[in-house]
């Protein structure tokens, strides 16, 4: 199926950013998240480069709660674009005894999510990252640039980001600055189903419906993947047909009853939805400008 | 905001399932409280674009930071950052998404507030459309003429005037027209192609989505109707063919793809092309895609083309046909609009980025300095921010571009600062100057390739970088011998005999030494063309600086040799007595003392001097420049 006008733009649209970034920076690497974003990204970034390799990376920032499945589509999906895959966890976080049940999300998420990146991008010696975001994700995000300057650090300083015309990216970094670069920041959450579908991008089979364990928490559908899930006296685990609209970590990610379990039904599915997607991702819950506070710390 | 329906379900099972029309990039713009936000709330509240979790959040914060009481502020929807919210002001470009059956929308929602003109200006640069409050009580303000201008002048070409808070003042057909009267005079010396005025009520969403009934008089479309089937000319491919190289694909000997989106025009195999920088001509191979190869491509693609001849073309070349070729000038003039507080120095040097090349640029002269409130044009000695000036440019080297008028990616550009890297400029370029235009550059009969075969040896740039007394200048005269004894053909730079000549003007603050290493560079990128290997040993303590030097020559031309010896050790060696001396106050800015040594993060080679001899590291060098291919014997 050939894209529309609209998804054919923004294909050209990352495709673009992702070789400028490879032409202004001497090591980028992309965070890849295992979610649709990260699959979209992907498939883009071996248009942008083919015949060659995506001359960067792939980093995955593991938690050690991601779903089963999402871990082995990882490996599969490394194996398969024969890419380098970077698995870094913050292994002090974990010696501390840091999870999703024994801390707050915030804590949490600042340990092994912000702490365990910014660990992995010094490590490396990376000037540069690519990620998934979309602005059409959250409010605080409507505003992030498609290169966005981050400080040695890796603060994000809403007030001193750089004014970005045309297309065209400064890229000057200060030393030990650093850049994230999003070059999905234009699609919406339709945008990315469309296209997976019109490319047939393979996609963690999580996000198609299927009976599946699950919990009711906090009015959220947890599902129970492996045995370190503590339940709670009352807790029953029941099989339900559900699927989810973003991947995290399981503890922290509910699931939506659903029928869906093709990308159209997906499509038409979502066409109708009356939530944002990230009401599925515990950790936005806290305040609505959590997102710019963790930002500024030096999330994603 | 996703394209979400709940209502229209219906509608939109039975639409495409994306709409077919190009998607609109569409610009709202007034003052301070003329109703953009509410207006951009409304229309995403009317369509149910926001989802139900999103509204919540917006009754929570209305209650704690809006300015309506019990009734929903649709204005702190698009008011994203938390300083914004508690400043109550928008205090920077937010971008909101949505589509109906008809269209997908983007919207820069831009701050009215008057310090903020860059980002009226980063939003326009983008856009198809602006939508241009009024405040139907205080009709045109001098900020309005502002945003109309700045908006004509960044390309944008079709506007919709909307009258806004015709509630108050009883939905009066009168005042619209007078409105409408005085917008005609303004846009008479503008340069769009449509305007449409339409007067609503954002708060009350009169004329938003739907036509109103408090408006009979009205018989043009809603604003939502008038978003869905207005025209913007996309280039079909009838404009001249552009194609900027982004990025050269090298992945093996046989395989060289020249890669980058076509910014006007359309490509297609057999194509005769010209790369516009070096005039070199060839044909079009192959248009190679994933998917399988393209027989033709157009704006706005990303492609990936490979030449029938061998010929080169670098980052920041433009691709075009030979009857239609683009200016090539270094000099030219063009609107800037000043970003940066600190203030434009005419003659400094800034860094240009333009079609993907980077290189320095100096604004020679002012020629007036443009109020945007009156359209008045004045003298100036200097641009500050948010200022708009008509300058003439000069560049290091001649670019390819062409004018904005014509093509609103190639005649573009940015100016860098060096010291900070803030975006310090957004450059609009008329016209070149020195009639340029049709003096294309010649094919060189003689190239670098030529020069560097009769010497049997790869031209290319030794970089000695390290602390003062590391050894860098002993350790580079003795690969040069070496070198010389095997037949090759050098040239030394170093801090003393450069110093002495041609940078005699320039002491060591932090832009005496950033604009020293510039001349080096300069002087060591001419004897690359003339085929020699050019060994540099300067301290050169600034990262961005070597990288700088970087990007002058080829991808293997520049080897960063870091001579790393710890500050301790070249105390203690001391050789020139300098330490001692910088110790004592007797010198000031020198390295490892009173301003900083930045190591090389990935230099090609990191050689330890502490305990070895500079004998045995020459060696090394030269092994290294062996094992690259880089003496043919
Ligand atoms: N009566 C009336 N008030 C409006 C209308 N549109 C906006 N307002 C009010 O004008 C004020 C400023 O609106 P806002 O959207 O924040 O303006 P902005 O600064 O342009 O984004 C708010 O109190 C709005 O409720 C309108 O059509 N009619």
């Amino acid at each position: 199926m050939p894209l529309t006008p609209h998804l054919r733009r923004l294909e050209a649209e990352a495709i673009f950013i992702l070789r400028e970034a490879a032409a202004e920076f001497r090591r980028p690497v992309m965070l890849y998240s295992i979610g649709k974003d990260s699959s979209v990204m992907l498939h883009l970034a071996l248009k942008a480069f083919y015949p060659a390799k995506p001359p960067f990376p792939l980093l995955h920032v593991d938690t050690t709660w991601k779903f089963r499945e999402m871990i082995a589509f990882r490996d599969q999906t490394a194996a398969r674009v024969e890419m380098d895959l970077i698995v870094h966890t913050n292994e002090d976080g974990l010696k501390r005894g840091v999870s999703p049940f024994t801390c707050s999300s915030s804590a949490y998420t600042q340990a092994m999510k912000t702490e365990a990146l910014r660990q992995a991008l010094n490590e490396g010696g990376f000037d540069a990252a690519f990620g998934g975001a979309r602005r059409d994700e959250e409010k605080s995000r409507a505003k992030e640039r498609i290169f966005s300057h981050r400080t040695a650090s890796h603060g994000w300083d809403p007030k001193s980001q750089r004014p970005e015309l045309w297309r065209i990216f400064n890229a000057r970094l200060g030393a030990g600055e650093t850049m994230r670069i999003f070059p999905l920041s234009n699609w919406t959450e339709t945008d990315v189903w469309d296209y997976i579908a019109a490319e047939n991008i393979p996609v963690v089979p999580l996000y198609l419906a299927k009976e599946r364990p699950i919990v009711r928490r906090n009015g959220a559908y947890i599902m129970v993947d492996d045995e370190r899930f503590p339940l709670a006296p009352d807790e029953v685990v029941e099989s339900r047909r559900v699927r989810f609209r973003t991947l995290g970590c399981y503890p922290l990610t509910g699931a939506i009853e659903s029928e869906a379990d093709t990308f159209e039904a997906i499509i038409a599915e979502m066409r109708c939805a009356s939530t944002s997607e990230r009401q599925g991702r515990l950790i936005d819950f806290d305040e609505s400008a959590s997102m710019e506070r963790k930002k500024r710390e030096g999330y994603f | 905001m996703t394209a979400l329906f709940n209502a229209d379900a219906e509608i939109l099972s039975k639409a495409q399932p994306s709409p077919l029309r190009p998607t609109l990039r569409v610009l709202t713009c007034g003052s301070v409280d003329d109703g953009k936000s509410t207006l951009v709330g409304r229309l995403l509240y009317e369509r149910q674009l926001i989802f139900d979790d999103q509204l919540a959040a917006l009754r929570t914060d209305s209650l704690r930071h809006g300015t309506l009481g019990e009734e929903i502020d649709f204005a702190l929807l698009v008011d994203g950052l938390e300083a914004e919210r508690e400043q109550g002001i928008t205090i920077d470009v937010a971008y909101r998404y949505f589509s109906t059956p008809a269209r997908s929308f983007i919207l820069a929602d831009s701050p009215g507030h008057e310090q903020y003109t860059r980002n009226m200006a980063t939003g326009a640069s983008n856009a198809d459309l602006a939508i241009l409050l009024v405040d139907a009580r205080k009709g045109l303000l001098t900020q309005t003429r502002r945003h109309a201008t700045i908006a004509s002048l960044l390309g944008v070409r079709h506007i919709v005037l909307a009258v806004n808070k015709m509630d108050l003042v009883d939905y009066d057909q009168a005042v619209f027209e007078r409105i409408v009267g005085d917008f005609e005079s303004v846009a008479a010396s503008l340069a769009f192609r449509s305007v449409e005025a339409i007067p609503i009520s954002a708060r009350h969403g009169d004329n938003v989505v739907a036509d109103s009934a408090t408006m009979p008089w009205h018989d043009g479309p809603c604003l939502l109707t008038y978003l869905e089937n207005v025209d913007i000319e996309t280039d079909g491919g009838d404009a001249p063919l552009r194609l900027p190289v982004q990025w050269v694909n090298r992945r093996s000997d046989a395989f060289r793809g020249f890669a980058g989106a076509i910014a006007s025009g359309r490509l297609q195999v057999g194509d005769e092309i010209v790369a516009a920088a070096s005039g070199r001509k060839t044909k079009i191979a192959r248009i190679v895609a994933m998917g399988g190869d393209l027989v033709s491509a157009t704006a706005p693609d990303s492609v990936m083309v490979t030449f029938a001849d061998e010929i080169d073309a670098s980052r920041g070349d433009i691709l075009c046909h030979p009857t239609t070729r683009p200016n090539v000038a270094d000099q030219f003039a063009a609107h800037l609009i000043w970003m940066s507080d600190d203030s434009l120095m005419p003659g400094r040097s800034y860094l240009m980025k333009i079609n993907g090349r980077s290189l320095a640029a100096s604004v020679t002269e002012i020629k007036h300095k443009l109020d945007v409130d009156t359209g008045a044009k004045s003298a100036a000695k200097t641009l500050s921010l948010n200022e708009i000036g008509f300058c003439n440019v000069a560049t290091a080297a001649p670019v390819a571009f062409d004018s904005y008028d014509e093509n609103r990616t190639t005649g573009a550009f940015i100016l860098i600062d060096r010291f900070s890297n803030a975006t310090a400029a957004a450059g609009i370029i008329a016209f070149p100057l020195r009639r340029a235009t049709n003096i294309h550059l010649q094919e060189q009969s003689v190239s670098k390739a030529t020069r560097a075969r009769l010497k049997h040896q790869t031209p290319a740039i030794l970089w000695f970088t390290g602390l003062s007394g590391a050894g860098k200048s002993t350790i580079a005269n003795l690969v040069e011998s070496k070198l010389v004894e095997r037949h090759a053909h050098t040239l030394m730079l170093d801090g003393d005999n450069v110093r002495h000549g041609l940078n005699k003007d320039l002491g060591f603050t932090e832009a005496d030494r950033v604009e020293n290493i510039r001349r080096v560079g300069e002087v060591a990128k001419l004897m690359v063309d003339a085929g020699l290997i050019v060994l540099c040993a300067f301290i050169s303590p600034f990262r961005a600086e070597r990288r700088m030097v970087r990007s002058l020559v080829g991808e293997h031309e520049f080897i960063e040799i870091f001579i790393d010896a710890p500050l301790d050790v070249c105390k203690e060696r001391d050789p020139k007595g300098l330490y001692k001396r910088a110790l004592a106050g007797e010198i000031k800015n020198f390295t490892g003392v009173d301003q900083p040594y930045e190591a090389p993060e990935f230099p090609e080679l990191r050689l330890g001097s502490a305990d070895r001899s500079a004998e045995a590291i020459a060696d090394q060098i030269v092994a290294y420049l062996e094992a690259n291919g880089m003496l043919i014997v």
